[in-house]
């Protein structure tokens, strides 16, 4: 054992030393983490009175809310529909082409959301994108490409986790099916979709609140459209200076509802999903054994192909073609010059992403680490491990927006010294924190309890423990989810911009993107915004590609 | 009429050959063991039969009929996987009456077949439980029943019994075969356990590194060992080294270290080659004392272990070479420690084998 661990071996021995950690982490998720949102919407409770007294506001409120549901519950079930066939191909296919695939498919989800809003804005709305095909404007903005858009980043979200849920299975209940005589469509039917439906429901969730809490992709395709976020939004633009008080007022109401109904909505999957029977009694013979084999295995595949290249890939990429385009006129020297009222800010804005992305992706690991082991060990009891895994998840349904709002009240309101750049960084560590903790906990209960008890009989001490079995089992996924929460940092849109007058990357993307009515806060080119975007997907892709060698064949995240 | 035929079948994974060539006929209605060390590739000619892989070469038939491209479902067939592998979403109930539904047999059918083969594995109670909440014995039942449900003519079994308890494992095996047998089924079983195939089987393929070393009914493969492998893992053998003096006939005189010479069956040696004889624990006579006959080496007892049923002698030969002996505890007279003895065998049950290239070691590592 090296020298220099040895002190620190025996004071984790000490009781108080170990509980004083978990009491710290878990003190410091309420704190900065899990209270602030909350507790900033009840510092303004009062304000609602001004909305109610403004009864068409309270109605623009409801609708816009009513539509986040409708949108979200109708994107997400998609979702599951249309990603299940893409995560068969994915875990069940051959071609060594999968991987590329498989990597492609996380695109979407690491491109700036905002980045990502004006790439679909581009392809599906602008003359110059696809649309020419057709003759002008295909989609133009508003309800459609809201749908289209929220399909688009959420669609990854549900692969990756069915992905997960099938490498996991054991193949030997579907081969146990078969061998019964089940064709390949009534085997996977009746017996491996009943297995991972827990998988199905999480992917279900994760793309609902994905969908739910969006704002700064959502803000560019929207048009006169509203859904809550967009409504948030919208009202700080028309009323934060001429009537703040109504602003904070919709705010408040706009977020209460959205948070409440979404974890009723949860709470109902959450006691119904386990009741949830998949149809698995009746079996078409005839028509499920055409289904099973080619032709009809071939449709599938080229259908669930073709919708990902032209419905998720082709339009998350389509903004880097300007990019392209720039390389050959002086666009590319304005840029890495500095030229210019977009890239005067730009360079600047990139810097700060970078350094808050690296801030919030420590204090996670710093802050995560123990409340998932505590999750995944149950260091306090099993009933401590369920309220903690539930509470965890709940930045997850807060609109972005909302919640960056919530937390500029409570941070303003009652510490007002602290300084915008650390606002910044709670409101990322809020929405990034869920993710890192879920992904650790889930990864430290994969280890077998059983290594740890063996460390212990033979000497080991609780930190020697963590240093020499949980950390090294666990480095891929500490890696992969520090990563995750990087980009997650790097491409945040909405919170971002509620919560502070910083510009971030993905905030001066969303400035220099024409509002419905032409107007620009950052003039640019189409342009200068494209190779704006193009120069953070590649940034993004540089750090996917990391993930990619770094966890190579070691575990997916 | 399920027979079963392999000709020169071969399956790969990356560079490791799980199954080198291997060609076997299974006839109908037999009861078949496929034995060897863990790795030998059982289980994957296994899986090659029921056509949950498929083969890199050779060719599979089921009957008459060349199933090689033919999927699982098509292939008739009832599959009992060594973890049971017993759907957990649905009740024991649910899991036997799969098959019939899955054929798209109607209810009233499907329902009679679940009856008819819980009556066989004598499992009545607890079918509305989940495979979760059953013990490892009715779980192995729920497994047979619901692989015999589905109307196959041929059984396959992947380490049916590993999961059990040594009772339990004990009474399952016989009621397996009594089942396969009533039901005059084609049963292919796979299994590590000698003493498992050697009970159920009529006949047994021994396996190693991918191929059949030999197959023959267990009292062949006992008695007749072809190989030294075989004669180390089925049952147990003291091996002795030497050369090759003299061959007449079927018999070969051996000489042993320290100039012993003794006689015994030949499997093809050559004179004056170095070579192994193989001689199982129990095939020895002993005597105390000194005594002049033929194959006499005298020697000493070691040490004892009593067995229950046996009592087993280490005895240090006279040319320092050790062999064991087991003699049964009830009917034979015992021996003391330090004892001096002779021991003695018939030629024909000794058997004479070239000393393997790769040394006796490697041979009969099950590794």
């Amino acid at each position: 054992m090296p020298k220099k661990f040895a002190a620190l071996d025996g004071i984790s021995s000490s009781k108080a030393v170990k509980y004083g950690i978990y009491a710290t982490a878990a003190a410091l998720f309420f704190a900065l983490i899990l209270l602030p949102p909350i507790l900033g919407i009840i510092i303004k409770w009062s304000s609602i009175q001004q909305v109610l007294d403004a009864p068409e506001i309270v109605v623009r409120a409801l609708g816009a809310i009513k539509n986040s549901f409708i949108i979200a519950l109708l994107v997400s079930l998609v979702d599951v529909i249309a990603g299940l066939p893409m995560a068969w191909l994915i875990t069940r296919g051959k071609s060594k082409w999968l991987n590329v695939l498989d990597t492609l498919c996380d695109i979407p989800f690491i491109v700036p959301t905002a980045a990502l809003g004006y790439s679909l804005l581009l392809f599906w709305s602008n003359p110059g994108g696809v649309s020419a095909l057709f003759g002008g404007s295909l989609i133009s903005k508003g309800l459609l490409l809201v749908i289209l858009l929220h399909f688009t980043f959420s669609y990854p979200v549900a692969v990756r986790v069915i992905v997960g849920a099938l490498l996991d299975y054991k193949m030997e209940y579907e081969q146990a099916s078969r061998t019964l005589g089940a064709p390949p469509f009534i085997a996977s039917r009746t017996v491996t979709l009943s297995i991972i439906k827990p998988s199905l429901i999480a992917a279900f969730i994760l793309a609902f609140s994905r969908s739910i809490s969006e704002t700064g992709a959502t803000m560019m395709v929207a048009g006169a459209f509203e859904n809550g976020p967009v409504f948030i939004q919208n009202m700080k633009t028309e009323y934060s200076t001429a009537n703040p008080q109504l602003y904070e007022g919709a705010i408040v109401l706009a977020s209460f509802i959205l948070i409440a109904v979404s974890c009723t909505i949860f709470a109902v999957i959450r006691a119904l999903g386990p009741r949830l029977k998949l149809p698995i009694k009746r079996v078409w013979p005839s028509i499920e054994r055409k289904l099973s084999y080619s032709p009809a295995v071939t449709t599938r595949n080229t259908v669930t192909l073709v919708i990902f290249l032209a419905v998720v890939l082709a339009p998350s990429l389509f903004v880097a073609l300007p990019a392209v385009q720039a390389v050959f006129t002086d666009a590319l020297w304005n840029a890495l010059s500095g030229k210019g009222e977009l890239w005067s800010v730009y360079w600047q804005s990139i810097i700060l992403s970078y350094f808050v992305g690296a801030v919030v992706t420590f204090l996670n690991v710093l802050m995560g680490l123990p409340v998932a082991i505590m999750i995944a060990r149950k260091r306090f009891g099993a009933l401590t491990s369920t309220i903690f895994d539930v509470l965890v998840n709940i930045p997850l349904v807060v609109p972005s927006i909302a919640l960056g709002v919530s937390l500029k009240f409570f941070w303003k309101g009652t510490f007002q010294f602290i300084p915008e750049i650390w606002l910044l960084i709670f409101a990322h560590l809020a929405i990034t924190y869920p993710y890192f903790v879920r992904s650790m906990s889930a990864a430290v209960e994969r280890i077998s309890l059983d290594l740890e008890d063996a460390a212990k009989t033979l000497g080991a001490k609780p930190l020697t423990v963590f240093r020499t079995i949980i950390l090294p089992l666990t480095k891929y996924s500490i890696i992969s989810g520090a990563i995750m929460v990087f980009t997650r940092s790097i491409s945040e849109t909405g919170a971002t911009l509620a919560v502070t007058n910083l510009l971030t990357a993905p905030l001066v993307l969303a400035y220099a993107v024409p509002r419905p009515d032409g107007s620009q806060v950052i003039h640019a080119t189409p342009l200068e915004v494209g190779l704006a975007c193009g120069f953070l997907i590649l940034f993004s892709f540089i750090i996917l590609l990391a993930l990619r060698l770094i966890v190579r064949g070691k575990g997916r995240y | 009429m399920p027979d079963v035929r392999l000709v020169n079948v071969t399956k790969k994974f990356g560079k490791i050959v799980a199954v080198d060539n291997v060609s076997l006929h299974i006839y109908d209605k037999e009861y078949f063991s496929l034995l060897g060390p863990s790795g030998c590739g059982k289980t994957t000619l296994l899986r090659l039969i029921a056509g949950l892989i498929k083969p890199d070469g050779g060719e599979i038939y089921i009957g008459e009929k060349l199933v090689n491209d033919v999927p699982p479902e098509d292939r008739d067939i009832g599959f009992v996987f060594q973890t049971f592998a017993l759907f957990p979403h649905m009740t024991a109930w649910d899991n036997v009456t799969y098959g019939p539904r899955v054929k798209g047999f109607d209810m009233r059918k499907a329902e009679t077949i679940g009856h008819e083969v819980l009556e066989m594995v004598r499992l009545h109670e607890r079918l509305d439980a989940f495979p979760n909440e059953l013990s490892g014995g009715m779980m192995q039942r729920i497994a047979v029943a619901r692989a015999l449900a589905a109307g196959a003519k041929l059984l396959l079994l992947d380490e049916p019994l590993g999961q059990l308890d040594a009772k339990v494992r004990n009474e399952l095996r016989y009621e397996i075969r009594r089942m396969a047998k009533d039901l005059e089924l084609t049963a292919i079983h796979v299994t590590h356990d000698q003493a498992e195939a050697m009970a159920i089987s009529d006949r047994i393929a021994v396996m190693k590194k991918g191929k059949v070393l030999q197959v023959g009914t267990p009292s062949e493969l006992y008695l007749n060992p072809q190989s030294i492998f075989v004669a180390h893992f089925i049952g147990e053998s003291n091996f002795l080294e030497g050369y090759v003096s003299s061959i007449s006939g079927k018999t070969a005189v051996i000489e042993l270290r320290g100039g012993i010479k003794v006689q015994a069956a030949d499997r093809g040696v050559k004179k004056g080659e170095r070579a192994l004889l193989a001689i199982r624990p129990e095939a020895f006579i002993v005597k105390k004392g000194k005594s002049e006959e033929r194959n006499a080496i005298s020697g000493a007892i070691e040490r004892i272990t009593f067995e229950g049923t046996n009592i087993r002698y280490d005895v240090r030969l006279e040319n320092q070479d050790t062999v064991v002996i087991v003699k049964p505890s009830m009917t034979e007279e015992w021996f003391n420690m330090g004892e001096k003895i002779t021991v003695s065998f018939s030629p024909e049950k000794a058997h004479v084998f070239t000393y393997p290239e790769a040394g006796l070691k490697e041979e009969i590592s099950v590794e």
